[in-house]
């Protein structure tokens, strides 16, 4: 039996068109990972072959730089991913009060995901909106000026 | 006052069209600057005084008269915009990108002309949806007008324009890391030199400079150097998106001229600190500055005048460190930032950061001894620049070495006490 494939022929098509603007075919290699992670959430270990195959390059190489960069993920992830920024002005103006409770109604830790598959829960560096601290983005939905009462409805929102 | 980056921005959250950008002068200077020689272009760049605004404040004529000019130079060359803007603490190019594409890619056209460019890349850091938004319907639009592609203008002039979204890692900021990152590859940065502007971008010459800087270039092809230079409060011309964050009355974004004064950025910008919350310090330039205090209220910030009290300029985004905050803390917040980020390409740095991260974790927690902060002066300098590939590491030193400086009892007092003071 052959396993079957995880990338789609419309998927490596536009992989194709990527590395054509190119001088070398492996400098694609980060918009590759972004069209699979686009259509199937997370990157697998199939689909980082089927990559390498595609780009003439080892599985090793390409997973070296899927796991260098925060942003593809090589597990599984939740339907929408949460990821609260920690750095330092969100910090003081007490994002930890918003993880905290963040934490206790998804009843997860950072980096898991909820039982019902909805959402992951992830920290992010500083999302460059310090003025409106704290923030967080879901998906890719930006929300700032948090308050933990605000916290309900802007999840509730997504279910 | 003049504010010719931010003057149009619209406050409805939606980017200048084509339509509205050339109302409002748009893409003169491009057409100014492809009656002249590319030379010409640059020096004009270069007499305008205008330094670097993502943080390095390299005069960006003098990086643009390094690129290799001539027939007889390798192509293609490339022309790069870093929006990857990840400082913490840094929220000023995020209001161009998105208030105003068309002004970015006028001035990255500018820049490509005088290195004589074929293709141009916008960097653009994921987390930016919107401005990822607006800077792909102005290329298109720029394309239609026939302002990229060939012969633009009739010039006989061809460039390309592409967005590029990153996919995380405050190291794509770094230029060389950049280039690795826009080649598919792990953005560790390169050794130097050789220089981007001579071998950069898959080992062509390429130019990378900040979103701001280049917002500033259509205006000072359209309107001269010596008008960019009267902009300012100081020899270094030009305006600056000065900003603040943390506990302080009103948190914004301001452009302003170059050289304004901490005080007034704090006290009349920001309207002063919230009630009830007393300043002690500021970073003034995102989180790899060293901190300011209240001695130094009226220095002017601009690179100079920051660089001579013992900081730096950086991105010219304060971040407010208030009385009811730990220095402390904060200072464990930035370093285990740093120590994440960290690309772990050299030593120090892959070594460094953790180390220092978890001294202060544990001197928060009361479990520090005062031998730590020998440990912690130790780490400054064998972080030192120099010691190091890249700037991450030195950066992310600065905070550290200031406080030491200007609040070292804050550190000693967690070590007497056993505790954080700070703690409710």
């Amino acid at each position: 039996m052959i396993a079957e494939k995880i990338l789609s022929s419309e998927e490596i098509k536009e992989i194709q068109e990527v590395y054509k603007h190119f001088p070398v075919k492996s400098a694609a290699c980060i918009e590759g990972l972004k069209i699979i992670q686009k259509n199937h959430r997370w990157v697998s270990d199939e689909a980082v072959k089927e990559l390498a195959e595609i780009l003439e390059m080892s599985p090793a190489a390409i997973d070296s730089v899927a796991t260098y960069y925060s942003l593809i993920f090589r597990r599984p992830v939740g339907e929408h991913v949460v990821m609260v920024c920690n750095s330092v002005s969100c910090w003081i103006m007490g994002c930890e009060k918003i993880t905290n409770s963040l934490k206790e109604k998804l009843a997860v830790d950072y980096g898991e995901t909820t039982a019902d598959d909805r959402f992951t829960l992830l920290t992010i560096p500083c999302l460059g909106t310090c003025d409106h601290a704290p923030a967080m983005i879901i998906g890719e939905d930006l929300h700032r000026d948090l308050t933990t009462d605000k916290l309900d409805d802007i999840l509730n929102s997504y279910k | 006052m003049e504010k010719p980056l931010t003057e149009h921005i619209k406050n409805d959250n939606t980017w200048l069209s084509l339509k509205e950008y050339k109302k409002v002068g748009g893409y003169e200077g491009l057409q100014k600057a492809l009656k002249l020689n590319p030379e010409e272009v640059t020096n004009i760049v270069k007499e305008s005084g205008l330094k670097g605004r993502g943080g390095a404040g390299f005069s960006t004529g003098t990086k643009w008269s390094f690129v290799p000019m001539g027939d007889d130079v390798p192509t293609p060359k490339y022309f790069i915009a870093n929006g990857d803007e990840m400082e913490p603490g840094s929220f000023k190019d995020r209001l161009l990108l998105e208030g105003n594409p068309h002004q970015l890619i006028e001035g990255m056209i500018i820049g490509s002309y005088a290195i004589q460019a074929r293709y141009s890349y916008v960097f653009l850091r994921w987390a930016y949806h919107h401005a990822a938004k607006a800077i792909s319907s102005a290329i298109q639009e720029a394309y239609e007008a026939g302002y990229l592609g060939q012969n633009i203008l009739g010039s006989k002039f061809n460039l390309d324009m592409s967005l590029h979204i990153s996919v995380g890692r405050y190291i794509c900021g770094e230029e060389t890391a950049l280039l690795n990152a826009l080649e598919g590859k792990r953005a560790n940065p390169r050794t130097k030199p050789p220089f981007p502007v001579v071998s950069g971008l898959f080992g062509k010459p390429t130019v990378v400079n900040n979103v701001e800087t280049l917002n500033n270039i259509p205006h000072i092809l359209n309107k001269g150097a010596e008008w960019f230079k009267g902009l300012s409060k100081t020899d270094e011309g030009g305006t600056k998106l000065y900003g603040a964050s943390g506990r302080v009355k009103k948190p914004g974004l301001w452009e302003l001229p170059l050289g304004t004064t901490l005080r007034e950025l704090l006290e009349v910008h920001a309207g002063g600190m919230q009630d009830g919350y007393k300043f002690k310090g500021v970073l003034p330039g995102g989180g790899s500055t060293d901190f300011l205090t209240e001695e130094h209220l009226d220095v002017p910030m601009d690179y100079a005048s920051v660089g001579k009290a013992g900081s730096r300029l950086g991105t010219g985004t304060l971040i407010v460190l208030d009385d009811k905050t730990c220095t402390v803390g904060m200072l464990q917040n930035l370093e285990q930032f740093f120590a994440q980020e960290s690309c772990g390409w050299c030593t120090p740095c892959r070594e460094g950061l953790p180390w220092t991260a978890k001294l202060l974790d544990a001197i928060e927690k009361g479990k520090g001894k005062m031998e730590d902060l020998d440990t912690l002066t130790f780490q400054t300098h064998y972080m030192a620049p120099g010691n190091t590939y890249c700037a991450l590491a030195p950066g992310a030193m600065e905070p550290l070495q200031s406080a030491l400086k200007y609040f070292k009892t804050d550190f000693e007092k967690h070590i007497h006490e056993h505790k954080c003071p700070w703690e409710q």
